[in-house]
Formats: C-alpha cells, structure tokens, sequence
C-alpha cells in the first residue's frame, strides 16, 4: 500500500511517533499546516498545541515546556527564524532539546510568499549570537522528512540542543507517494531522569547530562547566563571557559554519530555532483543523466547540513576534478565545499527565481 | 496556639540589591507567602528575565528559570502548559512590561494559570535608569531629560480588561502583600500583582521620590489600589485538557491500494491550468491517485496566489513506473488548460511542448499557440450539463483516457469521498466527450 502525502505531513506523522507531546507555533506560509495539523493531532495523543502571539512567545512556550517534561517541536519559515534567534541562544546555552523546523521561503524579509529557496543554509548555523554550533538536518525527499524528523529528535535529546529540520516550499507541499512499508521505525528512549547529579556537565570526554526536568522531587535550576554545572550563574572564567568548550565539544566531539549523507559513489569518476534538500532531486537525476551518457560521475546529497560531513565529503572528493555544486540561494553552501576541496574546480549552480534547479542546469555545469 | 512555619524557601545567599531598594522586601514577602501556602519547593518553579529584578530567583531554594528580556511569561506559559500541577511565579520588572507586552496581554486572556509579580520601579535599574513604559509623565530619567513624555502603562487596566483572574495594585509597603501574593498564588487562572517601589539608585534621586509620591503618583494618575479583579476563571491548561477528552484518536495514513495497471512506460508529465477555487488540485490529486491505483509513482505540485480564492491555479502531476524527484525544468507532455487566470501562467511553457505531446482546452482558447496535439473540447455539447466547479476534472479525465495514462475504471476508484457524487459524474462526462 502507498499513500499520497506532503513533506509537512510526514514530518507531523514523525513528531508524532517519536514521542512528540508539545508544539507552539504561528502561523506562517509555508510552514503553516505543520501547526494546524499539530493543533488537531497532539491533544489527541495526550499533548498540547497552542498558536502563540508571535513566534518569539512560540519557540519560548516550547523551552519552558522541554523544561517541564514534554518533547517539543515548533515550525516557521525564514522570517520567523529571524524572530527565534535569541531564544535559539537561550536553547544552546541551557541545553534545551529543541527540534526546530525551518520551512524555508525566498527571501530577504518577507521575500516570495511562497516560493521555494534554500536561503537559509548558513542562518540556521549562525543564526544567533556567539557563534556556538547547533545540529541541522536536510531531508530532500518526503520519506526523508520523516525519517530525519524522528532523527532529530533523537538528537536533540541525545546532544541537548537545538536540531533544525531544514525544508523548503516545495518539500513541504508537493504531494509525493511514498510506501507505507518504506518509514523507519522510530522509538525513543524515555528521557532519562536522574535524581541526583549535577543538571550540566562540563568536563570534556563527560556525557552529557540528562535533562533535569521541574517537578520531579528535586529543584532544578535553569539559566541562559553563564553558569555552574549545578545551573548557578558564574563569571568565574575557568568555569564559564569549561561551560562554553563543553557547548562546542558535545558535537564536534561526536561529528561521526552526527554527519549524514546519501553518497552515491562510482570508481574513477572525475565529476562530483554535491547538493541537499529538494535540490537532491535533482542531483540524482543529473548523475544519472550523465552515467547514460557515458560519464564517470559520483553524487553526494548531504543529509546533515551542520555539522558538515567532512569525512563523507573528503571520501566522496577522492580522484575528482570537478565538484558541482547546485544550491537555490547564492552559492552558500558551495563555500563549505570550497573549503574542503583542495584544489578542485568547485561550480556552483545558483537559482533566485523561486524556481527549482532542473537536471539540464547541472549537466551543463559538469560539461 | 502553636503556629508551623514551613521551612523557609529563601536560601542563605544575601541579596544583592542597593540599600533603600524595594526588591529585597518584596521578596520576603514571596518567602512568607509560599511559607503560608507550604508548598513543595520542587514544585514551584520561579521564572525570572533580564533586569536587577531578574536577579531574584538565585535567592530561593526552589526551581528557578532564567531566560531572556522580557520572555518569561511566555517560558512559565510553556510550563504550566507542559505541567498543570506545578506553581510558576514570574518575577519581572515594569521593562519587561514593555518588551514583552505582547507576552503579558496574552497569557492574561488566555488565563494561564501563573503568578506574574511586576517589581515596578518605573525605571530600568540595571541599565543604568532610562525611562520605561511605566514611567509617569513628567518623570526626569537618563534617557528623559526634559521630563518623560509619555503615557505610563496602565498594567493592571491592561491585564484586567483582558480577562485575568486576578489583579493586584500596590506597593512594597503594604503590609498585606504576603496575603495577597498568596491569594494570587492560590487563584487558578492568570494572576497579577503590579507592585510599585522605589529604585533608590535612579529614580528616587532624580525624582525626589518616596513611598508617599508612589501612593500619590497612583491617586493622580486616577487609578485604584488594591484588588482590582477577583473573578472565577479557569486555567487555560486545564480547560485545554478538558476539551481534548472526547476527541477521536490520531488521524492515520490514508492507504491507497494498487489494483489496476497503467500502459505508461516512461515518466509523463501532466499539466493542469485553471483557476483558484475552481477545484483544479483536488481534480488534479483525484488524477494523482488514480494514477497510484494503477501502480505509478506520482507527485503533485501546486501553485496558485496567497489570496487562495482568485488568479491561477497550476497543478503539475509527475506520473511514471519509478519514483521520480521534483526538479525545474520540466515541460508538460500533457496539458489541461480550463481557463484564461491558468493559460496567462502556463503560455511560456505550452509553446515548448513537443508534437506528439497532447493538450485539451476549451473552444474559447482553440488559437493557443503549441507544437501539441490540441483536442478542443466544447462543454455545450456535453449531453449531461457540466457545472463550472466540474470543468477541470472533465477536461483532466478527457486527456487522461485520449492520452492513455489512467484508465475510466482508475479514476472512477479514486472519486471516493464527501465529493463523489459530483466527481463520478465529472468522470463520466469527460469519459463521454473522450469517446
């Protein structure tokens, strides 16, 4: 059996199989149905749903929350991750397992309403103060939506932090058929709860702590100011110094469990075409195209944004010449390749017309 | 009489407030009142910002939450929601009111069930004493040297005709604020108590202010103290919890099963052209579906104006015996175009189509220019009347069957549903017109 359905649906239908119990969000096209249909959804499942005054009360609803027990996602598009950024901040700083899904629409400012980009590669990295990393997930077909939904969460909780699922217009509304035996079975661990113990970790090669939630026989203290493993607020600097390498280590430490892409590999190949998101699609078609043609060519669709898969790249660049690089934004992405790829010919194809990147586009790049 | 005395809830650290500043007192009177109330300290959660206010929750041994500027109310909201059970008392200053004003309307018309304590010193006090939303006008502060020329917020007004449980006014010097705190603490629903003090640091030496001008201040402005609103009201979590009990369980996949066949060998794309809310989508899905029934793989794509209900229409169904990626670029090997909203956007791309590809329209767009197949179709002479809302649908199942995509028995399978009287009936006319 196989069902008909859109990106933002399968991502509802993954939220909700991983245990999801608590969404805010506002309004916002194209990202809109994800909270209308959590708005249906979660009170039957026992959770709870609110559309907030804005986004800013929306992504702080879902923190408080996370804090209180519940596992919560919220959803927007670019101009709403505009209005989330300080409390993305807030998030990193006091460990907040948060997935955030990014339904990205041609911009700057209210830009396409609604068309499709990729605007928002970089902004979901460096998209509030510091500089601190966070994790960030590009699914390129429905199927993946859901799959990287489930994933998210499942880092969120394991890492403590932000996870954006970043999606696009066309992602989000195209009806696609999937079948039904082709979803990953998704089950989260309980969120462990420990009784005793500090509610942070700091020293390098710890696990991260579990989340202390409120309300569970012990006082939990939670700050987004620099604090002490116990959550007290600290300007002492090899404490803050210990808390701000702890925030960068927790990922970069385990880049290996984190890093995820779809590398479709041929022996010899002096072509590399290197895409995500809903220019996947068009990545596959292209190397296709170019193996009937004869050529030697590899692809590599990235899954998970941020960090960037740097070993699966570095292996996938092995023997190449030529990487093209199609992304609908100006070439954002292509400067993370630009950096890891010696010194390959790296091309980007760029699209800011609200359209899709169509096969023929890369050929040519490739030629 | 013996009296208990719950352990106290302040911790031993001391207060780090200037001397004179009415923070520390009113704190005491937040200690006495969870003191009266017994409450488990893990069970109270005190939410605090940005400010010296924000300063407070470091002071008590019980949970505690420090966020951004302006923003607690929203992260106690997030907790109540999460956790009805549990106490949250919000500790902000009058800056918070300002930056977070929205946050505060709406959580008291919501009546979320939390205790909002506004320490009003009508300056900020941490920044260095610029005027804030609810400085009195008049008031010299370092950003109103001239005198503040704005309206100070009426706090309590504001929350208090927006449906909050209830509201307090008042000062760190009245002697019943323990009570009172408490009495807001045990109301269910959004509780607020606007508590006017002096910020010794700013706005008392520019101001000359004492406890006497607060009170004074207060009468001037016309404004009462004390309770204001007491009235029964309902946690919205609760309310939400109660509502959500006879609800149906979670919506499932909608299966659809795979019982015909389809004579397509390759990918075929499949273009409609109409307009908003002539039922372009839903006939283009029905194709969509039709065309799974028959064991392809297929995705729609739809655009049409934010205003939903006029302009274009377009819908592209991508149908093929493998799974195939939405990418740019493609040309339509089949086009529907039902009106002149959908032609004016597809024009470009039906002068691109190659001549074996196939288009079916209307006799009014008979001279559209394309290398395509043209079947023109004239609905006047369809023996059973067609309404304007079935045209698409007609017209899609008339290319379908002369296109050989899907076959009658396909798309009659897949126009089950609220609408499949109407839709069986639009499938037998256009089967009929394809002959």
């Amino acid at each position: 059996m196989r069902e008909f359905i859109d990106g933002n649906t399968a991502i509802v239908r993954a939220a909700l199989d991983a245990g999801c119990t608590f969404f805010a969000g506002y309004p916002i096209t194209p990202a809109s149905s994800i909270l209308m249909t959590m708005m249906r959804e979660l009170p039957r499942v026992g959770g709870v749903a609110i559309q907030g005054e804005d986004e800013i009360a929306s992504i702080g609803m879902c923190i408080g929350a996370t804090l209180a027990g519940a596992r919560a996602m919220t959803a927007t598009s670019g101009p709403g991750i505009s209005l989330y950024s300080e409390n993305i901040g807030l998030a990193i700083m006091g460990e907040v397992p948060l997935v955030i899904v990014d339904v990205q629409r041609l911009g700057p400012s209210t830009g396409g309403a609604t068309t499709v980009s990729q605007g928002d590669t970089q902004f979901v990295r460096w998209g509030t103060a510091g500089g601190f990393p966070v994790i960030a997930l590009a699914p390129s077909t429905v199927l993946e939506a859901y799959a990287l939904t489930a994933r998210a969460f499942e880092l969120a909780e394991r890492f403590r932090c932000p996870v954006f699922l970043v999606t696009d217009k066309e992602l989000a509304t195209t009806l696609t058929t999937v079948d039904l035996k082709g979803y990953p079975v998704v089950a989260l661990p309980d969120r462990a709860t420990e009784a005793a113990g500090t509610p942070y970790r700091f020293r390098p090669g710890d696990k991260v702590s579990p989340l202390h939630e409120f309300g569970r026989g012990t006082t939990v203290r939670f700050t987004g100011s620099t604090h002490d493993e116990a959550g007290f607020i600290t300007k002492h600097p090899p404490t803050v110094e210990a808390l701000n390498r702890h925030l960068i280590d927790k990922i970069e430490a385990h880049r290996a469990e984190i890093e995820m892409v779809d590398a479709d590999l041929e022996s010899g190949a002096d072509t590399l075409v290197l895409g995500y998101g809903i220019t996947g699609g068009a990545v596959r078609a292209a190397v296709a195209a170019m193996r009937t043609q004869g050529r030697r060519v590899s692809g590599v669709v990235v899954q998970s944004l941020w960090p960037v898969p740097e070993t699966a790249i570095a292996a996938a660049m092995h023997g190449i010449d030529r990487i093209v690089v199609p992304e609908l934004n100006p070439g954002l992405y292509r400067r993370e390749i630009e950096r890891l790829a010696g010194g390959r010919t790296v091309v980007g194809v760029e699209r800011l017309d609200g359209e899709l990147i169509a096969p023929a586009q890369i050929l040519e790049a490739a030629a | 009489m013996t009296v208990t005395i719950a352990a106290p809830y302040r911790n031993e650290t001391p207060y780090p407030f200037c001397p004179g500043c009415g923070h520390g007192s009113i704190l005491d009177k937040l200690d006495e009142a969870l003191r009266q109330l017994d409450l488990d300290p893990a069970e109270v959660v005190i939410v605090t910002d940005i400010g010296c206010a924000g300063l407070s929750d470091q002071y008590f041994s019980t949970s505690a939450f420090h966020g951004l500027h302006g923003r607690s109310i929203t992260y106690a909201a997030g907790i109540k929601l999460a956790r009805p059970e549990l106490t949250v008392i919000v500790i902000m200053g009058d800056g918070g009111t300002g930056i977070g004003g929205a946050h505060l309307i709406n959580a008291a018309r919501r009546n979320i069930g939390i205790t909002v304590l506004v320490f009003n010193n009508l300056n900020f006090g941490m920044t260095g004493g610029q005027h804030s939303t609810t400085t009195p006008a008049g008031a010299r502060t370092s950003t109103t040297p001239g005198g503040n020329l704005e309206h100070p917020l009426d706090i309590c007004g504001t929350v208090g005709v927006n449906g909050a449980g209830y509201v307090y006014r008042g000062t760190s010097f009245d002697a019943d604020l323990a009570v009172r705190i408490a009495d807001a603490i045990s109301h269910p629903g959004f509780a607020l108590l606007d508590i006017w003090e002096l910020c010794t640091a700013y706005f008392v030496p520019a101001n000359k202010a004492t406890r006497r001008s607060l009170e004074g201040t207060i009468a001037e402005l016309g404004w009462n103290r004390g309770v204001l609103v007491e009235r029964p009201v309902v946690d919205y979590g609760t309310a939400y919890r109660a509502s959500a009990a006879a609800l149906p369980p979670r919506t499932q996949p909608s299966p659809i099963p795979i019982e015909f066949v389809s004579p397509l060998t390759g990918p075929c794309s499949l273009l409609v052209a109409g307009s908003a809310g002539a039922k372009v989508r839903s006939a283009a899905r029905l194709v969509g579906e039709a065309a799974i029934r028959s064991g392809l793989w297929v995705t729609q794509r739809d655009d049409y104006p934010v205003t939903v209900k006029t302009g274009h229409s377009i819908s592209e169904v991508v149908m093929a015996p493998q799974p195939q990626p939405p990418v740019g670029g493609s040309i339509p090997d089949v086009a529907v175009v039902a009106s002149e909203d959908g032609l004016r956007k597809v024009r470009g791309l039906l002068e691109k189509m190659s001549p074996e590809s196939r288009m079916v329209t209307l006799l009014e767009f008979a001279g559209i220019v394309t290398p395509a197949i043209l079947d023109v179709v004239d609905p006047a002479h369809s023996p059973e009347r067609i309404p304007k809302a079935a045209l698409a649908l007609v017209l899609l199942t008339v290319a379908c069957t002369r296109a050989g995509l899907v076959s009658a028995e396909a798309l009659r399978a897949a126009a089950a549903g609220p609408f499949a009287a109407e839709n069986l009936a639009a499938i037998e006319a256009g089967l009929a017109i394809a002959g």
